[in-house]
């Protein structure tokens, strides 16, 4: 039973992984800029959370009301200044400049807000509650942390395949002199998919907040690394492959945690590095590798 | 294993190429009264002195491995902390079995430099950022699987045996030599390699990867070799790390912060340049000696310096001193004189 249980614990967390690589995956499939940044930006924003709840006592589920928007400004604001900018030199550029920055951040939060662990709704009903089904418990944050990625991959979706400005990002991520001869202010489309991927960046620094606990290493000893796993396992550039990985690495890792506690995070970087060695195009393979 | 396979020359005539303007003999007396004079410190200097001056050793070779690796082969790694971290467990280990640390020193390099080839046939699948993470995991993963070992420490780690009956002072000045050392060898590697076929071809890389492989130039071969040359210097480095710190410890041999340290170091350094990364350690060292009170911040200056740097800046402080004077410590590109 306890196995059963491992699988369902897995697939639930993998949608706060998908969460964390569909970010990721939409900024690199437009930009073809790998944001090593991507985890501490969480944190920063469940650091953000947590300000906006002890300050405005706003309930905690709607804290995303305005951390969303918050973050969102702050992609497009980043993508229009030092990562256009490092753009315009080389794709080198944006790796130096976002590693940089991720080294920045993670100090900046020791610096200021000290290594210790920090939770986010710690006492809600949502977080410590959980219903049965026969033995197997499941909590009911878990399952709302899934809906919520589901919702966000479907919205992305239609964003991306029926909205004026889904239209404008396929197209510049395609050809972006074309689009831009064409009449489209192709940096402008870049602000708003940056910005659109921090706003999934965001939940999912609220939902890892909620789920576990936000450090100032977690963004990248934890986030970065396993949304990466997640892109890579379910396939580079597939949107519902991230959901596929996030799942495959959450119940890898799971199994791995029932063999042995301490065998959790290294179980699923195993199936990361047998992914890449077996498949390295991933699960869904859209045959282009970049 | 040629890097090239061969294309019919062509003789030109009306021209000559050399490798520097001014006479090479010059700057190599330089550099070797440079060597000298250092590798008489310990006879002149506190110990205190000696221990920082191993610190800036370990940083300069790990800065030039990383420049190899990104400013010539253009392959930003974010996971060389695996190889530094495999060199001091190498060490330890070969510590544990009665050898000595100093002569385990250049097993652990090249024992990490084999390691690179299974890790580089899988993260060599990936491009660019992405091949960037995965260095990143490759590296926690390594760290995950040498933790579970607790005859080497496990979790925790352990002291470096193998120094029982060292003098105190002796052991400060071996290890400041093996520092000079490594580095002087990672260095006159990293010239000796660029000068050569594997410099052509890495430089034909970056200016066009396309036209460079149509020419025949064996690109993956070329980067494959480059990896594997920077897992050997960050391994030598690493088990410098262990030598000097006395203990290892597998957060701290790692950690992140030396990736960071030695991709910042080069890139205000100068990336692209042997010079760059020299530079980029003197102004390391001196941030780090004034800020080391302030904790993080020395890093942080550093990586705010570094962001600035890429995005203004691209050749780094060397460039700057570079535009001014037309220098060249280290030739290893080619000039053209016509002739009259």
């Amino acid at each position: 039973m306890s196995w059963v249980n491992a699988i369902i614990q897995g697939v639930l967390v993998g949608g706060l992984y998908a969460l964390f690589a569909c970010g990721l995956s939409l900024m690199f499939g437009v930009m073809k800029v790998v944001n090593l940044a991507h985890g501490d930006l969480a944190v920063v924003a469940g650091y953000v959370a947590i300000g906006v709840i002890t300050v405005t006592h706003i309930p905690v589920l709607w804290s995303f009301l305005i951390v969303v928007p918050v973050m969102a400004v702050l992609g497009y604001v980043l993508q229009r200044t030092i990562l256009q900018g490092a753009l315009d030199r080389s794709v080198l550029a944006t790796l130096m400049v976002t590693f940089g920055l991720s080294v920045v951040i993670e100090n900046g939060l020791l610096q200021f807000f000290t290594a210790n662990t920090r939770g986010i709704g710690t006492g809600l009903a949502l977080v410590t509650g959980s219903f049965s089904i026969g033995q197997i418990q499941i909590g009911y944050l878990p399952v709302a942390i899934f809906v919520t990625a589901v919702v966000v991959l479907l919205g992305l979706q239609y964003f991306l395949s029926a909205t004026r400005y889904g239209r404008l990002i396929r197209a510049v991520a395609d050809d972006k002199e074309a689009a831009q001869l064409a009449g489209a202010d192709y940096r402008h489309v870049f602000g708003i998919a940056a910005a659109v991927a921090f706003g999934t960046v965001a939940l999912g620094g609220i939902a890892y907040g909620m789920y576990a606990q936000l450090a100032p290493t977690t963004g990248t000893d934890t986030i970065l690394l396993f949304a990466f796993a997640a892109v890579v396992i379910g396939g580079l550039g597939s949107l519902w492959g991230t959901l596929l990985g996030g799942v495959v690495l959450g119940v890898a890792q799971q199994i791995g945690a029932q063999i042995s506690i301490s065998d959790e995070t290294l179980a699923g970087f195993i199936v990361f590095l047998a992914v890449l060695a077996l498949r390295p195009q991933g699960l869904i393979s859209r045959g282009a590798q970049s | 294993m040629s890097l090239v396979t061969e294309t019919t020359a062509r003789p030109v005539e009306g021209f000559r190429v050399t490798r520097s303007r001014r006479n090479v003999v010059w700057t190599g007396a330089g550099a070797l009264i440079v060597v000298v004079v250092l590798a008489l410190f310990p006879y002149i200097v506190y110990s205190g002195t000696t221990a920082i001056m191993v610190q800036a050793f370990i940083v300069l070779t790990m800065a030039s491995m990383w420049n190899l690796l990104a400013g010539y082969a253009g392959l930003v790694s974010v996971g060389q902390q695996a190889f530094v971290g495999l060199g001091a467990y190498f060490v330890l280990i070969l510590a544990i079995n009665g050898t000595s640390p100093f002569a385990a020193l250049p097993v652990a390099a090249i024992g990490s430099g084999v390691a690179a080839l299974p890790l580089w046939w899988l993260v060599s699948r990936l491009r660019s950022g992405y091949f960037a993470i995965a260095t990143w995991v490759l590296a926690a993963t390594v760290m995950l699987i040498i933790e579970k070992f607790s005859s080497i420490g496990g979790g925790t780690g352990m002291p470096l045996p193998g120094f029982a009956g060292f003098d105190p002072t002796l052991l400060t000045a071996y290890t400041y030599w093996a520092g000079l050392a490594v580095t002087v060898v990672a260095l006159l590697a990293i010239y000796l390699l660029l000068r050569g076929r594997l410099g052509l071809v890495l430089t034909a890389i970056r200016d066009d990867e396309v036209a460079a492989r149509s020419s025949g130039a064996r690109v993956g071969l070329a980067r494959m070799l480059v990896f594997v040359v920077a897992g050997v210097g960050c391994g030598a480095a690493g088990g410098l790390l262990a030598i000097s710190q006395l203990q290892v410890q597998p957060g701290a041999v790692f950690s992140i912060q030396w990736t960071a340290e030695m991709a910042f170091v080069t890139i205000i350094g100068g990336l692209g340049t042997i010079e760059g990364p020299i530079l980029g350690t003197i102004v390391y060292m001196v941030l780090q000696q004034t800020l080391s009170s302030y904790n993080a911040w020395y890093l942080i200056i550093l990586g705010l310096v570094a962001i600035f740097m890429a995005l203004f800046a691209r050749r780094g402080l060397w460039g700057l001193v570079d535009a001014r004077l037309n220098l060249r410590l280290f030739p290893v590109g080619y000039w053209l004189r016509l002739d009259k």
